[in-house]
């Protein structure tokens, strides 16, 4: 792909996704509020969103750094690192708007002990770790290899975490989507379908982002062999 | 089999090395005990409060005593370059990998056996009433600190950073591991039947399992890196 179709696409991307979060928006406010919750149920329509992208995004990067360590290609360890790194920047918001959402309908900022909050704010811990670890590894193939061994622990830790935390019985609300509950929506359908029209519109947007930092690694990489090349003169 | 024989050799040639100096055991000791000393003091608990937080607190001193013993599980070997030597040696290394995990588990449950009684001492509780549970859990848990320890020592060894890097990674990732150990704990020491919290134990032989299989599969990637 040349630069300029690139570029084009990228920008292409970023727009359909502002429209469809706008429009996403707009849907929303035409809701009623929720019986229990009142108004603050809409940031539902972000943090689901935001969090099921997210999660996929760190499997993917684990998946590519499975990729990594079967062809040993420095391309897929590039893509695995940006995937990371933008799908962090999400798991964060989704932690946010969780805690805001809980100070409202729970009272409390954060309830100690529950599955999904522990496990997003640890996913948040051991991938901030993979950030400043790739950080201070200078050699190429050795931070590739190291990051891709930890990334795929990283993604069957996240699970256990889950599903040992799900022991403790915590109080966020459980499945309400079909997918998951293997029934009914719990949710009206309108909901439901602006919950997955933002699930597309953010992981448009992820993409777009991580596009954009692939292209800003490639100029990085440029940049460092010709200040190599200028030195060398 | 012969991964076993391997694994043992390198065991036994990283505590013959350790007991001639003793220089881990001697620092991951005396830093229990001083923490354990520092907890006592600063928290002053009645039985109650002891029965409450008995197994957190053990298991926290037991992690950081971790961390001192699995700094060092790697990076003993990076003067005169033996790491490469045991890399081009014959064993293979996933050979290397669990003869290290095999040192840094008996390291780490010769702190821990030191420690408890040390515990009963300034705390109390009744963490003795019940032998064969607490050594399940021991044994159990502190391999699951062994194997994320050892693959982040070795991971880690070539850093500059390495000292700062392992307690970082090492730590969340155990996070599951040690909910079921403090659980655990936690019940061995106030003195409560223990049959209530052994699906903890299900979590703790899982996660040894997974991440034990985990390791060994990448232990190429994990060593030669």
């Amino acid at each position: 792909m040349t630069t300029t179709v690139r570029q084009y696409s990228i920008v292409a991307m970023l727009l359909v996704s502002s429209y469809m979060l706008v429009d996403g928006l707009y849907k929303m406010f035409h809701f009623a509020d929720e019986v229990s919750q009142g108004v603050i149920y809409r940031i539902m329509f972000f943090h689901i969103p935001a969090a099921i992208s997210s999660m996929m995004g760190f499997y993917v990067g684990a998946g590519l750094a499975v990729m990594y360590l079967w062809k040993r290609d420095l391309k897929y360890d590039a893509i695995s690192a940006v995937v990371n790194e933008v799908c962090l920047a999400f798991a964060l918001i989704t932690l946010f708007t969780g805690m805001i959402w809980a100070r409202i309908a729970w009272g409390v900022w954060w309830a100690v002990g529950d599955p999904r909050l522990t496990s997003y704010l640890i996913c948040i811990l051991i991938y901030a770790g993979y950030l400043m670890l790739r950080r201070s590894v200078q050699d190429p193939q050795q931070r590739a290899s190291i990051s891709a061994v930890l990334a795929i622990f990283a993604a069957l830790d996240i699970f256990i975490v889950w599903k040992s935390i799900e022991w403790w019985r915590g109080n966020h609300p459980g499945p309400v989507l079909s997918v998951r509950t293997g029934s009914d929506n719990l949710m009206p359908k309108e909901w439901s379908s602006v919950v997955y029209w933002n699930v597309l519109a953010i992981g448009l947007l992820i993409v777009s982002f991580i596009l954009i930092r692939l292209w800003q690694e490639k100029m990085q990489s440029e940049i460092d062999s010709l200040r190599r090349f200028a030195h060398e003169q | 089999m012969k991964t076993l024989q391997q694994a043992l050799v390198i065991t036994r040639k990283d505590l013959r090395a350790e007991m001639r100096t003793k220089e881990t055991l001697n620092a991951a000791v005396s830093f229990s005990i001083s923490v354990l000393l520092l907890f006592s003091f600063a928290l002053d608990p009645t039985p109650e409060q002891t029965a409450e937080i008995g197994g957190g607190i053990l298991w926290m001193i037991f992690l950081f005593a971790g961390t001192l013993v699995f700094n060092r599980s790697f990076a003993r070997e990076l003067p005169n370059d033996c790491l490469d030597a045991l890399i081009s040696s014959p064993a293979s290394s996933a050979a290397i990998f669990l003869g290290k995990c095999f040192a840094g588990f008996l390291l780490m449950l010769i702190v821990e056996i030191l420690s408890i009684p040390v515990f009963t001492l300034f705390f109390g509780g009744k963490i003795f009433d019940q032998l064969p549970p607490l050594a399940v859990t021991l044994i159990t848990a502190t391999w699951a600190v062994t194997i994320m320890g050892t693959t982040f020592s070795a991971l880690t060894v070539n850093l500059r950073l390495r000292e700062l890097m392992l307690p970082v990674l090492v730590y969340p990732m155990l996070l599951p591991a040690m909910l079921g150990a403090f659980k655990i704990l936690t019940a061995l020491v106030a003195g409560q039947p223990f049959e209530e919290d052994a699906q903890w134990l299900r979590v703790l032989i899982g996660f040894d399992v997974i991440f034990t299989s985990l390791a060994l599969a990448l232990a190429d990637s994990i060593l030669v890196n």
